[in-house]
Parts: C-alpha cells; sequence; structure tokens
C-alpha cells in the first residue's frame, strides 16, 4: 500500500467500534438500548467523518442522525414495545443465508472500487475537483461543500426539502395529529 | 488478490457493516429493531461514499480565509472530494425523513393490532381472513 497518513489508524480504531456496536445491537432484545447503541453508532460514524475529511457530513450526522433519529426511535418505541421477542432459529439461517449471497456479490465488486485514499482515482479527479477549481471565481465562499450544495447543486438541495415534507405531510396524516375525524368517535 | 484487499481494506469493513444492518433488518420479527437495521445499513452506505471521497494527506474542502483570493485556490493544497460529501448531506437529511414515515406506519400498526411482532401479525391476519370465511 503506498501513501497513507495518520488518519488510517482512526479508521482501524472507529472500524472496530462500529462492528462491535452492530453486533450488540443484533444480540440485544432490549429496545431501550437497541436505541441508545443506534445513536451511538451515528454518533462514531460521525467521529469517523471528520477523520475522513467530511467535516459537514460529520456535522449533520451528529444533529441529524445521532440526535433527531434517536429521539424518532426513543418516541416510537415508547408508543409502541420496550422488549423484542428473540429471533427464531428459522430466521436466524435465512437471515444469514441472505446476507452471505449479498455479502458475495459486494465482495466481488469491492476490486472495482477506487483504491481507498489515492487522490488519482476516477472518483476523485472528475466533478469534484472541478468543484474546488471553480468555487473561488465563480461563488467566492471558502466552503466548496456549502457552494455545491446550495448552488451548483442547488435543485437537489430543493428536492430534498420537497420529500422532507412530503414525510412530514405523511406522518402527520398517518398519526393523526391534527385531531380531525377523532373527536366524532370520542364524542359519541 | 492480497493486495487488492489491502488497498480497500476500510471498503471492505464497511461493507461488512452494511451486512450486520441487513442482518438485522431480515432476522428480527420487531418492527423498530428492523427500522434500527434500515439505519445502520443507511450509516454504512454512508460511510462508504465518504470513504471514497478519501483523500490522504487532505482536509476538508474549505479554503483558508485568509488566503481566499479572488479566482485562486490555495496552491498545493490538497482536499477531500466534496461531490461525495454533497450527495450524503442530502441523503442523510431524506433518510431521516423516511425513518420517521416508516416509524408512524409502526406506530399506526400498534395501534389497530396492538402488537409489532410480524409473525403475531399475520397470525391476527390469518384468523381475520378465516373469520370472513374465505
Amino acid at each position: 500500500m503506498t501513501g497513507g497518513d495518520i488518519t488510517q489508524y482512526f479508521d482501524y480504531l472507529f472500524m472496530i467500534m462500529l462492528l462491535f456496536i452492530g453486533l450488540t445491537i443484533i444480540r440485544l432484545q432490549n429496545l431501550f438500548a437497541v436505541v441508545m447503541l443506534t445513536g451511538v453508532y451515528s454518533l462514531i460514524a460521525a467521529a469517523w467523518f471528520v477523520s475522513l475529511g467530511a467535516a459537514d457530513v460529520a456535522i449533520t450526522e451528529a444533529a441529524v442522525g445521532a440526535g433527531i433519529s434517536t429521539v424518532l426511535l426513543l418516541a416510537a418505541m415508547l408508543l409502541t414495545a420496550r422488549e423484542a421477542k428473540p429471533t427464531t432459529a428459522f430466521r436466524h439461517w435465512a437471515a444469514l443465508v441472505v446476507m452471505a449471497a449479498a455479502g458475495v456479490a459486494v465482495f466481488y465488486a469491492l476490486g472495482d472500487l477506487p483504491v481507498y485514499g489515492a487522490a488519482d482515482t476516477p472518483a476523485n479527479t472528475g466533478p469534484g475537483m472541478a468543484y474546488i477549481e471553480r468555487t473561488p471565481s465563480e461563488i467566492n465562499i471558502p466552503n466548496v461543500v456549502t457552494a455545491v450544495l446550495a448552488s451548483y447543486r442547488g435543485f437537489d438541495t430543493m428536492g430534498e426539502v420537497f420529500v422532507v415534507f412530503a414525510a412530514g405531510v405523511g406522518v402527520a396524516l398517518l398519526l393523526n395529529l391534527s385531531g380531525a375525524g377523532r373527536r366524532e368517535e370520542d364524542g359519541e | 488478490m492480497v493486495e487488492i484487499v489491502a488497498e480497500r481494506f476500510t471498503y471492505a469493513v464497511i461493507l461488512v457493516l452494511m451486512m450486520v444492518g441487513l442482518y438485522a433488518v431480515i432476522a428480527t420479527g420487531n418492527l423498530v429493531k428492523r427500522m434500527v437495521g434500515l439505519s445502520i445499513f443507511q450509516t454504512s452506505v454512508f460511510l462508504l461514499y465518504i470513504a471514497t471521497a478519501k483523500v490522504f494527506g487532505g482536509g476538508p474542502a474549505i479554503f483558508d480565509y485568509d488566503d481566499l483570493t479572488y479566482g485562486t485556490i490555495p496552491e498545493d493544497a490538497i482536499y477531500a472530494n466534496p461531490l461525495p460529501h454533497v450527495l450524503i448531506l442530502t441523503a442523510i437529511v431524506v433518510g431521516v425523513a423516511t425513518l420517521a414515515m416508516g416509524l408512524a406506519l409502526v406506530v399506526r400498526i400498534r395501534e389497530v393490532y396492538g402488537t409489532i411482532e410480524d409473525d403475531e401479525l399475520s397470525e391476527i391476519d390469518h384468523d381475520d381472513e378465516l373469520k370472513k370465511g374465505v
């Protein structure tokens, strides 16, 4: 392996932690512990994003992934059940078979991924680097990610807002948050 | 073969994390835990994208404010690829939107059926069909 820098050692640390948490989540049946560990998983992923040089993604993952997701999962857990039933042997083996099949497929494709950390791979020489070159003259703000998010790919972000709005409306309708229709039943 | 994997070891581990999430989705019958598995899978996909954007020695694609003169970038500076970062920023927010939607469905199922274990759900559905005399 050529190149490499100190962040690789962080990679190994985060890998071990994430694998351990993931396997623990699978084994636990107490939903409260599962939900809290999911928050920890997101938080450690956010720390890894910092070491991978993705500061903006790390902030979003820490706030949205570790924060809002955990709150949503906690609320759903409190409204539904505290314990999950243990996995049956049949499901366990069925899941292992599906996992093995999918695993073989993705590992077959592993060799086609760009070399980790290299600057001259197709993934890292295309439009991404062009954005860095063009941002100072076209947008002229220090943060390239912000420039791409809000300007070059602004339509993406607008679509994202529509998705969030649709999801919000969907949740409100499903949970009947307005209380419409419920009053008639209660009144009778 | 060994070299191919050694150069992509980070991806390999992230793929294992994805498979852990996939297992959690399929193996458990509890709908909340299934959403948790989905969210693990999702976070691992984010990690895969961000890992491809990594450039050794490169930090976040943010220019030093003092060096920023119109139309030029600081010389011999190395930055991580910002494009996957932007895509994943969008994906994280959309991921939470879908998670909220899924959990709302789970809560509704609990209101109607009184359980969120999928084997019990199919039993109740089966009994209902028998009562209807199908």
